[in-house]
């Protein structure tokens, strides 16, 4: 809807094209990421009894404005023996790895970047993008602390990609399509209508399905939380081990783009758990558009549903960093595949075994 | 440029047959301190660990030679500076002895209650600091926040938050507030629910449980071997507390335990062991300060302060319990205002020898663990 | 097997109650307040930069000698006979100069030892902590109040007082030497010469009797610190024989 709108607009083509993609990374990804990082700040400030930042702005609203206005003159350091090329494409593959995330992902019925019909396996399949990136920032560091958190971080993904397949599987066996678009727009209705709560209808299989889906959510969020580097996950990133991170040797603008990447990963992974399992752009009670008889209102409202769950999700990951420790690197590979990945698997079985019968 | 790559290449695979010397040099956000530890390791494992000390060295007993007895006090709180009150203590008590003169008994009430809270102030700090190395930040700043009524406790007394000068030899310098009493009762009903919500957030946590239990095992005989002291011995086992075995001042008129390790998240004398025996002792102390409130009877502090120290020709030496494990001064006097000799046994020091023993055979990540779970101060180990 | 759900239960479980812990502390206000705006009160015996009132200081040097890192620095000079500096406000009368009172507050380690021996409680702790400043040099406080050419003067006004007495002390002599040798040459002169030689010590003492009150708290311990020091090194040896006589045996 929002192409036709652009193309109307414009009379092109290619130009409706280039707008129309452009508008979810400047319109929604860049203020989200900004208020991300000041929302974490002050979550994590709450919890510790504290405020946070109080100085810029009122309550500190314009902090992460001076942030990335500071890292932007920061100056660009790219030490000698650095592997030139590999240094300076490793932040911009990692950014686009996660933003093309956001291409497959409903934000309203009005508006989806591109309507494919593989839309989840085209999502887990450029995540891998996001893995190449980090390799190669911790290869062409020339530090042996970056090369090995990267190759941590580079196994810790692979691993958690697996139980994340294998409740996607599961959901498309359920609902018989890849699409995240069709998916929720078969959640319509209210609440009870969401995955979460066995799907769509009133039948007994729904019923049945209600705990497998429990586990099957809580499976997928866990793993996405491994694959965004966010503790208890977080040895990639950590200051007080020994290795110090595949950014280290980032300064200035890639740094800051390392930086917001992490924050437009940790949105869309919330925003493919929510469109999978609580509903998507779905509203819980019904729309108002509706009962005033305004049509425009559907998609704002959408919008602001899809919006407001996906944050929902990022902030239960804040609040779950300030909670709890870090895990060690071979405990965290322990937890995926002697828990996560059998778990998943008998999961899958199960809720085969129910669809088929 | 295919040249460079293959040199690359090569000159990481002579790397990989060797064992590779890493250094966790003197900065560092988890060493607690200037402590250089320089390991060896084959691949992630740890053969070897050797620390390097000596980045905090001020010279403390060449100092106290130099000084009058008295002034030798604001250079004891400068060794363990989180648990100054107990660095004094030992002194005053040292040199007492050599006067031969008896402190009124309000001043030993007193100095008991400071201690406690010392106590509880240095294993909070402790208790802080391990569970930010490990990851959970949260608890870091709980423990700091509670630590700070103690600190203005303190305040309130003698004016200073961390290096107090306050146990002077034969008596205090100041008497206490005539809030403190009951601000003190105020403070033990406030962190009794406080320790609750530690155990809940950070010591039953699984994740926690998982990078502390089993890591770091210390047998009673390598501890009692190596000397070690403190809760670090009490942690493998063996129910050793000098404030009991060897009682000095008034701690023989108070009834409190002593917690020992028993190994119930893992093994016997593992890093989760010694960190819940330092929780437990903190429970402890709250009940020796709720009973030495209750009991202190009314006197004049000052009254028992020589003007001038000058004891006899004579050498002491006298331990007391620091919450690191045993504070040993041993102190030879040639009948002079200045001491000829003080020679401090820090805790510290002698914990800390064991690392080698503790970390072999553990991951890199794991020496962490360990190094936190020893709670050192380098101070202490240094002077 | 049942370790594997046992571990999977106990995780969820102590996950979820540190969850609420923290949950909890969302809704707790904070216990931080915002500095440079809102200033704690601290406590009235708090140990900060420290304060010297000059006008009840009477250079007896007990701060400087309880100092363990030695940052307190006076240089005093004694005062004229006839000259009257005033009293302290417990009503002692002063009779030094005090030329040089530097305290480097960068070496101060805030001990509080200074503030107990002052006899006039003159040195004492303010709360003051924010005391940066942008040189060294500006660290190094100066308590004294006469500017340098007064300080200088005292210094040569007491000079001159001693060499006018020195030579009024020869004066004496010569005249005693001389009275002493008229003597021998008439005796029953002898008798009135001592009264003679002892007026001008009689008039000294009457002056310095006043100025000895005092001093005499603050001297007398001085000069047994001295003798203690003095003894001590003869202790030192006899210490040091000591042992070794031990050793021998």
């Amino acid at each position: 809807m929002i192409y036709d709108f652009f193309y109307n607009l414009t009379g092109s083509q290619i130009l409706a094209y280039i707008i129309g993609s452009l508008l979810p990374l400047f319109a929604f990804i860049l203020p989200f990421a900004l208020v991300a990082v000041l929302l974490e700040r002050k979550v994590s400030a709450h919890m510790q009894d504290r405020l946070g930042p109080m100085r810029v702005g009122y309550h500190g609203i314009l902090q992460t404005v001076a942030d990335i206005l500071k890292l932007i003159q920061k100056e660009d350091i790219v030490a000698s023996p650095n592997d030139k090329p590999l240094f300076n494409i490793a932040p911009v593959l990692v950014f686009a790895g996660s933003y093309t995330a956001f291409a497959a992902i409903p934000f309203t019925s009005a508006f989806i970047g591109s309507n494919i019909d593989l839309g989840i396996i085209f999502i887990i399949a450029i995540t891998g993008l996001v893995v190449a990136g980090i390799l190669m920032a911790g290869w062409a560091s020339n530090n042996k602390y970056t090369l090995l958190g990267a190759m941590r971080s580079a196994a810790q993904i692979i691993s958690y990609e697996i139980p994340t397949i294998l409740v996607v599987l599961s959901l498309i066996m359920i609902t018989g399509t890849a699409s995240l678009n069709k998916l929720s727009e078969m959640q319509t209705g209210h609440f009870w209508h969401w995955m979460i709560l066995g799907g769509p209808g009133l039948s007994l299989q729904k019923f049945i399905l209600i705990p497998f889906m429990i586990i099957g959510f809580l499976i997928i969020y866990i793993s996405t939380l491994a694959e965004v580097n966010r503790t208890p996950f977080d040895i990639p990133e950590a200051e007080s081990e020994l290795v110090s991170g595949y950014h280290t040797e980032y300064s200035g603008m890639k740094f800051a783009m390392f930086f917001l990447a992490e924050y437009a990963n940790m949105f869309a992974v919330s925003a493919i758990v929510a469109a999978l399992f609580l509903g998507g752009y779905q509203s819980p009670f019904g729309y108002l558009g509706n009962t005033f008889h305004l049509p425009w209102l559907i998609p704002i409202e959408q919008f602001f549903w899809f919006t407001f769950k996906g944050v929902f999700l990022v902030v239960v990951q804040m609040w779950l960093r300030w909670t709890l420790p870090r895990l060690r690197v071979d405990q965290l590979m322990a937890v995926c595949w002697k828990y996560l990945i059998p778990i998943a698997f008998v999961n899958l079985l199960i809720v085969g075994l129910i669809t088929v019968l | 440029m295919a040249a460079d790559i293959e040199n690359k290449v090569t000159t990481t695979e002579k790397l990989k047959t060797e064992e590779m010397i890493l250094n966790m040099g003197p900065q560092h956000p988890s060493t607690h301190g200037v402590l250089r530890l320089e390991l060896e390791l084959e691949g992630e494992l740890i053969l070897n660990v050797k620390p390097h000390i000596g980045y905090l060295h001020r010279c403390f007993e060449k100092h106290a030679e130099a000084m009058t007895y008295p002034q030798v006090i604001p250079y004891t709180d400068r060794m363990d500076y989180l648990a100054s009150m107990y660095n004094e203590f030992g002194y005053a008590i040292a040199v007492e002895k050599l006067l031969d003169i008896k402190i009124p008994d309000r001043v030993e009430y007193i100095r008991v209650i400071m201690g406690e809270l010392q106590r509880i102030a240095s294993h909070l700090v402790a208790l802080g600091t391990y569970g930010a190395d490990i990851g959970a930040v949260t608890p870091f700043l709980f423990c700091f926040r509670d630590r700070e009524k103690i600190l203005s406790l303190f305040e309130m007394t003698c004016g200073a938050r961390l290096l107090y000068n306050y146990i002077w030899v034969g008596g205090l310098s100041h008497d206490i507030h005539h809030d403190f009493l009951r601000l003190t009762k105020d403070f033990v009903d406030y962190f009794k629910p406080k320790i609750k919500e530690l155990n809940d957030l950070l010591s039953y946590n699984k994740i926690f449980i998982e990078r502390t239990a089993n890591v770091g095992i210390l047998p009673l005989d390598t501890a009692i071997n190596y000397g070690i002291t403190g809760p670090m011995l009490r942690a493998s086992g063996l129910k050793w507390d000098l404030r009991k075995d060897d009682p000095y001042s008034i701690y023989d008129k108070f009834d409190f335990d002593i917690p020992v390790g028993d190994g119930r998240m893992g093994t016997v004398g593992d890093s989760w062991d010694r960190y819940f025996v330092r929780v437990l002792e903190m429970e402890q102390s709250l009940r020796i300060i709720e009973q030495a409130v209750a009991q202190i009877p009314e006197g004049d502090v000052t009254s028992a302060i020589p003007k001038r120290v000058k004891p006899v020709v004579g050498q002491v030496y006298s331990r007391v319990e620091n919450p690191r494990g045993e504070l040993g001064y041993f102190i030879i006097s040639n009948g002079s205002v200045n001491p000829f000799r003080v020679k401090v046994r820090g805790p510290s020091f002698v914990n800390l020898a064991v690392i080698n023993e503790l970390c072999k055979g553990h991951l890199v990540a794991d020496v962490i663990t360990i190094l936190g779970s020893i709670d050192i101060v380098l101070g202490e180990v240094d002077r | 097997m049942s370790q594997y759900f046992k571990n999977i239960w106990s995780a969820i479980s102590t996950i979820s109650i540190g969850m609420k812990v923290t949950f909890k502390h969302l809704f707790v206000p904070a216990v931080t307040i915002q500095y440079p705006d809102v200033k704690l009160e601290l406590p009235e015996r708090e140990r900060n930069r420290l304060y010297v009132n000059m006008d009840d200081c009477i250079g007896c040097d007990q701060c400087s000698r309880a100092c363990p890192v030695n940052c307190i620095e006076i240089e005093t000079v004694k005062s004229l006979p006839e000259e009257d500096l005033g009293k302290t406000s417990n009503g002692k009368k002063k009779a030094l100069w005090v030329t040089k009172f530097d305290i480097d507050i960068a070496k101060c380690c805030f001990c509080q030892l200074c503030v107990f021996p002052c006899p006039t409680e003159c040195i004492y702790m303010t709360d003051v902590y924010e005391f940066s400043e942008f040189k060294r040099d500006n660290l190094i406080y100066d308590y004294a109040t006469l500017s340098p050419e007064e300080r200088v003067q005292k210094k040569l006004n007491y000079e001159k007082f001693e060499a006018q007495k020195a030579a009024e002390k020869a004066a004496a002599a010569a005249a005693a030497a001389a009275a002493k040798a008229k003597a021998q040459e008439s005796k029953p002169a002898t008798p009135e010469s001592k009264p003679e030689n002892k007026e001008p010590n009689a008039e000294k003492k009457e002056g310095k009797v006043e100025a000895k009150e005092p001093k005499s708290e603050g001297k007398t311990l001085n000069q047994e610190n001295k003798t203690d020091k003095a003894e001590s090194k003869p202790a030192d040896n006899e210490s040091k024989t000591d042992n070794q006589e031990d050793k021998t045996d």
